[in-house]
């Protein structure tokens, strides 16, 4: 199963950030966890420097922005042809 | 594997630059029509007299919110593509050898074209103190990024001409150097949270690569993102330094914020702290201030420190700074802005 980690420890963008990801998650009809990480020692682990991050499958395809839709889908299909 | 690449431009950039040039012509066009299509509706459409404080005010206010969106509109898009070649990582990799002194001056002008965001300015302290980037450098430059704000700089530029928006770069950069080297100096290593010592990188971010597309699309996203947040900030801001404009005699507040009250600044600076305000509601009031009578030095040190000195950015470093140091970081700052600001009237 593919896991999707959103780094950030709340802000705005944080937020509309994971609901991307369900939103994504749900299009796609695929089977993934989302996960919110807020605590700044397990989001720097990641080494980004701004937030909000996004991890698919411990790999960091995006820092500092907001993503679009079709980004997101574009990294999570990659995601899944290299499971 | 090996890939071969063309030479020639890909279609989507051509068609990006089509698209920037046909912006750039209709803004030029928009952008010299707003005054006499603000007179005309003043003194012709409503018949207002010329010499009246009513249709003074109201020419004023006509002309200037149009001239600041767009403005605004066209210096953030620009920003925004200018930033695109400065990423965080990308900042602290040219920090990494800077020793203190040369160090502070990079990082705050580094402040100016890094993208940043007061959320992230945990995250960002992390990553530099992590690289072995000292911590008075670190300062530097997170009190150049929020206090030189681009809104900042581009109304005070639109409002009020290139000389007070180059006198606000400059003393912002005068403050975030000597409050960084003077942290620096204090050996406050000890007052950083432990856990920031302890964080250690899992993985390493490939840097992206991108496309010219790419840029235009990120800067019109930012655009769009800036200009939606502050443009109603604008327009009262302006509405209120019309009606000021035209109302209130000049000189007004000369004798509580000129340059010859000694406490003015240090006065301005106090008021400033529990105020936050985007620069977007402050530029006006700064400037309508200097209008009436209050001397550039205290106006600006307003300023500075309603967007310098903010409370809600002070909660979010708590988690990364303990109570000394993150006391220490506020009075430093105040004391800089001060000190600039007794510069600027002394100079002006």
């Amino acid at each position: 199963m593919l896991t999707i980690k959103v780094l950030g420890s709340g802000c705005a963008n944080c937020k509309k950030l994971e609901a991307i990801a369900h939103q994504v998650v749900e299009q796609m009809g695929i089977q993934a966890e989302v996960i919110k990480v807020t605590e700044y020692p397990d989001i720097m682990a990641y080494n980004i420097m701004s937030t909000p991050g996004l991890v698919v499958n411990e790999k960091v395809v995006s820092s500092g922005r907001i993503p679009s839709s079709a980004e997101v889908t574009t990294w999570i299909a990659n995601a899944l042809e290299t499971v | 594997m090996t890939t071969l690449t063309s030479p020639s431009i890909p279609q989507p950039n051509k068609r990006t630059f089509f698209i920037l040039a046909a912006a750039l012509v209709f803004w030029l066009v928009a952008y010299n029509l707003i005054q006499p299509l603000a007179n005309w509706i003043a003194y012709e459409a409503l018949g207002l007299a010329a010499d009246s404080h009513l249709g003074e005010s109201l020419a004023f206010f006509l002309y200037d919110v149009p001239k600041i969106l767009l403005l605004l509109s066209g210096m953030v898009f620009l920003i925004s593509i200018v930033r695109t070649f400065f990423s965080p990582e990308r900042t602290r990799a040219l920090l990494g050898g800077k020793r203190e002194g040369v160090g502070n001056i990079f990082a705050a002008m580094l402040g100016i074209v890094t993208p940043f965001c007061s959320c992230s300015a945990v995250p960002l302290f992390i990553g530099f103190v992590e690289a072995g980037i000292p911590l008075g450098v670190t300062f530097s430059f997170l009190i150049a990024a929020p206090t030189i704000n681009e809104v900042a700089v581009i109304l005070l530029f639109g409002l009020f001409g290139w000389k007070v928006a180059g006198l606000y770069v400059a003393s912002g950069l005068t403050v975030a150097i000597i409050a960084g080297f003077i942290i620096g100096r204090l050996k406050m290593e000890k007052h950083v949270a432990d856990f920031v010592w302890k964080v250690h990188r899992k993985v390493d971010v490939e840097e992206e690569k991108l496309t010219w597309a790419d840029r235009v699309e990120r800067a019109w996203g930012s655009v769009k993102e800036i200009v939606g947040k502050v443009w109603l900030y604008v327009v009262i801001g302006i509405a209120v330094g019309a009606g000021i404009h035209g109302y209130v005699p000049e000189d007004a507040l000369a004798s509580i914020l000129g340059a010859n009250v000694w406490w003015s600044v240090p006065a301005a600076v106090l008021l400033g702290i529990p105020l936050y305000s985007n620069a977007a509601g402050i530029v006006p009031i700064v400037g309508t201030l200097i209008e009436k009578g209050a001397s550039v030095g205290t106006a600006l040190a307003f300023m500075m420190s309603v967007i310098g000195l903010s409370l809600p950015e002070a909660v979010i470093l708590k988690r990364v700074l303990k109570t000394p140091l993150l006391v220490v970081f506020f009075a430093v700052i105040a004391v800089a802005i001060i000190f600039t600001g007794y510069l600027f009237n002394l100079v002006l």
